[in-house]
C-alpha cells in the first residue's frame, strides 16, 4: 500500500521540488507561502543545498537566473506582490532561454492587497508576467498531491523546453492540509545542459547566457523561434480534467481552489437532474483549448467560475470562439465563491436555457 | 621574443568603446589576471548592462549577461551552484551603485564569494551622459544641465567607504587607471581581488576611477587630468577594507 503523509500544500511543494533535484533556493518572505522557504531553510544544509533568503524578490530571482545558467535546478516562490517585483527577471530568464520553477500562491490584489487566497495573477501568469513576447508553462494544483505532482511536472517541462515553469497555486491550496503520497512522484533524469555556464575548462568555445541582441532581424528571429517552440507546446503539453461531460448541456471551466468549490455543485446540480459538467483546465499556459472545442457539440452554455474578476473567462471565450455564451461566478479579493453560489449560478444558466 | 601579446582571456574582437576611454584598460588587466593565475577554463563573467554591456564578447571564459544592476545576485547562484568556478561581476556606477544598490551591499554583507570589478566614471556612458549616482557635485551632464545641484538631487555616493562599514566584505580598494603607474597599481589591486576568492576569503571589490572624455566632453588626455584634478579629491584611492591584512595586524 502505498505511504500518505499528512502535508501542507506549501511543504508538498518543497518536498516535492527536492526529490525532483532541486537543491537551489531562494526566496523572500511573503504569506501566504512562507512554508515553501520555511521547509527549505530546514531541509536545504542538511543535503548539501542551497537555502537563501535573499535581499529582495529582484534579487531572489537574480540568484535563480545565475543557477539555471550553471545548468542546475532552481527554484523560487512568493506571493502575488513579490511576483510582481519578479517580473523582470522572469522576462530575463525568458529572453536566455533559461529553465527554472517559479511557484506563485496567490493572494487577492492589486496594490498590497490582501493575504487571502486568490486567483487575480491569471493574466499575469499566461499574458503578462514581464516586458516582452514571452511565455511560461503555467499549471494550476486542485489538491495537495497535486501541488506534489505538478511540482516534479513543472521541474520537467521547463527543462524539456528551456523556459520557466510557474505553479500558479492560491493561499487555499497552501495552507490546507491533504495526504500525499511523495513515493509515487516519477521522477525523471534532468536532460544534459551543453549550454549551461559552467566554465571552459579550456575544451570548448565560451558558453554565453544572454538576451540582448541589437540587430532587430536577429533579434525578430529569435523571437520566431521561440513561438515555434511554444505552438509545440501548445499542441502536446496543454492537459485537463473533464469532469462529467460526457453529456453536460452546461460546463463549469475552474481551476485549483475554484475547481474544488464547483465540483460540489455540478455534483449538486446533477442531484437536481441538471446536465452539467466541468472542465479544469490543469496547464493554464498552453490553455486547453481541445476539450472545450469538443464540448461545443452538447454545450450550450459556460460559466466560469473564479476567484478574481474574470480573467480565464477571456480564454474560454476564446477557445470557444464565442460561439455559446459565457457566463462569470465570481468572488473577489480574498473571497472564496461557495458550492451554493456556484450551485445558483448553474441553475440560473439551466432555467434561462429552458426559456 | 614576444614583447607583447593580448592575453588569452581577451577576446581577438574590436571592442566597441570610445577613443580615450578606460574600459580597455581594465579589460585587458581583468585578463591578464585571469591568464597569470591560470584560470580561464572555470571562470564565469557577469557583464552589466551599462557601456560594458557587451563585456560579454571580450572574455573567453564563459559570461552572461544580466539585468540592469543584477549582477551580484546573478553571481551568487552560479557561485552557489558551482563553488569551484570563479565568479566575477564588471558594473558600472549605474548599474552597481543606483538600480542595483541593494544587490552589491548584500552581497557584501554575505561576504560572497565573488570579485567585482566597479568602473566609476561619474556618468552614465551607454544612454548618453545622463547624471550618474556618482556624478561629482556641480558636474553638467545631461540630466543635470546647471551642473548636479546637491540641494535638488543629493550627494554622490562613495561605495568602498560605505561597504567599508560592513563587517562582511572582505577586501575593498579604490585605484584609477590614468596613468602606468596607476594601472600596475590596479592590476595588483585587481589580481588580489580574484586571489582571495581563489583562496575562499569572500567578497572583493575594486574600484576603478575611470574617464569618460566623449560624456565629459574632454578628449583622452584632459579626462585623464581631470580623473587627478576633481575625482581623486573626492573619492581618495587606497585600501578601504582588508580583513586579511587586519588579522595579520592582531595577530602582531
Amino acid at each position: 500500500m502505498e505511504k500518505k503523509v499528512l502535508m501542507k500544500g506549501n511543504e508538498a511543494i518543497a518536498e516535492a521540488a527536492i526529490r525532483a533535484g532541486c537543491r537551489h533556493y531562494f526566496g523572500y518572505p511573503i504569506t501566504p507561502q512562507t512554508e515553501i522557504a520555511a521547509y527549505m531553510a530546514k531541509r536545504m544544509p542538511k543535503i548539501g543545498g542551497t537555502f537563501l533568503q535573499a535581499e529582495s524578490e529582484i534579487a531572489a530571482i537574480n540568484m535563480v537566473y545565475g543557477v539555471a545558467s550553471a545548468g542546475l535546478r532552481v527554484m523560487t516562490s512568493s506571493s502575488s506582490p513579490g511576483v510582481s517585483l519578479k517580473g523582470e527577471g522572469l522576462s530575463y530568464l525568458a529572453g536566455a532561454d533559461l529553465p527554472a520553477l517559479v511557484v506563485n500562491v496567490q493572494r487577492g490584489g492589486p496594490g498590497l492587497g490582501g493575504i487571502q487566497p486568490s486567483q487575480s495573477d491569471y493574466f499575469q501568469a499566461t499574458r503578462g508576467a514581464g516586458h516582452g513576447d514571452f511565455h511560461m508553462i503555467v499549471l494550476a494544483p486542485a489538491s495537495v498531491q497535486e501541488m506534489a505532482e505538478l511540482t516534479v511536472k513543472a521541474f520537467d517541462l521547463a527543462d524539456k523546453y528551456r523556459m520557466t515553469s510557474m505553479l500558479l497555486a492560491d493561499g487555499t491550496m497552501g495552507q490546507m492540509m491533504e495526504p500525499v503520497a511523495l513515493d509515487d512522484l516519477k521522477i525523471s533524469p534532468m536532460p544534459e545542459k551543453p549550454w549551461a555556464t559552467t566554465g571552459t575548462k579550456m575544451e570548448r568555445k565560451r558558453n554565453i547566457i544572454n538576451s540582448l541582441s541589437l540587430v532587430p532581424e536577429e533579434l525578430e528571429q529569435f523571437n520566431f523561434a521561440r513561438y515555434e517552440k511554444y505552438a509545440e507546446i501548445e499542441r502536446t503539453e496543454a492537459a485537463a480534467e473533464e469532469y462529467r461531460m460526457e453529456d453536460a448541456e452546461i460546463c463549469v471551466a475552474a481551476f485549483g481552489i475554484a475547481s474544488r468549490v464547483s465540483r460540489n455543485a455540478v455534483d449538486a446540480a446533477r442531484e437536481l437532474g441538471i446536465k452539467v459538467g466541468m472542465i479544469r483546465p490543469i496547464t493554464l499556459w498552453p490553455f486547453p483549448a481541445e476539450p472545450f472545442k469538443r464540448s461545443l457539440s452538447t454545450v450550450k452554455k459556460y460559466i466560469s467560475v473564479e476567484l478574481n474578476m474574470g480573467q480565464m473567462i477571456e480564454d474560454v471565450r476564446l477557445a470557444t470562439e464565442c460561439r455559446r455564451p459565457v457566463t462569470l461566478c465570481n468572488r473577489a479579493g480574498g473571497m472564496i465563491p461557495t458550492p451554493e453560489q456556484v450551485l445558483e449560478a448553474i441553475k440560473a444558466a439551466a432555467n434561462g436555457g429552458e426559456q | 621574443m614576444v614583447v607583447f601579446k593580448k592575453p588569452h582571456a581577451l577576446s581577438d574582437v574590436p571592442l566597441h568603446y570610445c577613443p580615450g576611454c578606460t574600459h580597455g584598460i581594465v579589460h585587458r588587466l581583468v585578463a591578464e589576471v585571469i591568464d597569470e593565475l591560470g584560470i580561464e577554463g572555470k571562470t564565469i563573467g557577469i557583464a552589466p548592462v551599462g557601456c560594458s554591456v557587451m563585456a560579454y564578447n571580450y572574455f573567453e571564459c564563459d559570461m552572461i549577461e544580466a539585468a540592469h544592476g543584477r549582477a551580484p545576485a546573478v553571481a551568487t547562484g552560479v557561485k552557489r551552484a558551482n563553488p569551484d568556478n570563479i565568479v566575477f561581476t564588471y558594473q558600472g556606477d549605474g548599474d552597481l551603485a543606483s538600480i542595483g544598490t541593494a544587490e552589491t551591499v548584500h552581497s557584501a554583507a554575505r561576504n560572497e564569494n565573488i570579485t567585482v570589478i566597479f568602473i566609476n566614471n561619474a556618468i552614465y556612458g551607454m544612454t548618453g551622459g545622463q547624471m550618474a549616482p556618482t556624478s561629482l557635485p556641480g558636474q553638467v551632464t545631461q540630466t543635470s544641465p546647471y551642473g548636479r545641484d546637491v540641494n535638488l538631487c543629493g550627494y554622490p555616493v562613495k561605495i568602498c567607504e560605505m561597504l567599508a562599514q560592513l563587517d562582511g566584505p572582505e577586501y575593498l580598494e579604490r585605484v584609477t587607471v590614468n596613468n602606468v603607474k596607476q594601472i600596475k597599481n590596479a592590476k595588483r589591486a585587481i589580481k588580489k581581488a580574484f586571489q582571495n576568492q581563489i583562496d575562499g576569503k569572500g567578497f572583493s571589490l575594486i574600484e576603478v576611477i575611470s574617464s569618460c572624455p566623449t560624456n565629459w566632453g574632454m578628449t583622452p588626455q584632459a579626462a585623464l587630468k581631470w580623473i587627478d584634478e576633481k575625482m581623486i579629491p573626492y573619492y581618495p584611492l587606497g585600501v578601504y577594507k582588508d580583513r586579511s591584512a587586519e588579522k595579520k595586524g592582531d595577530e602582531q
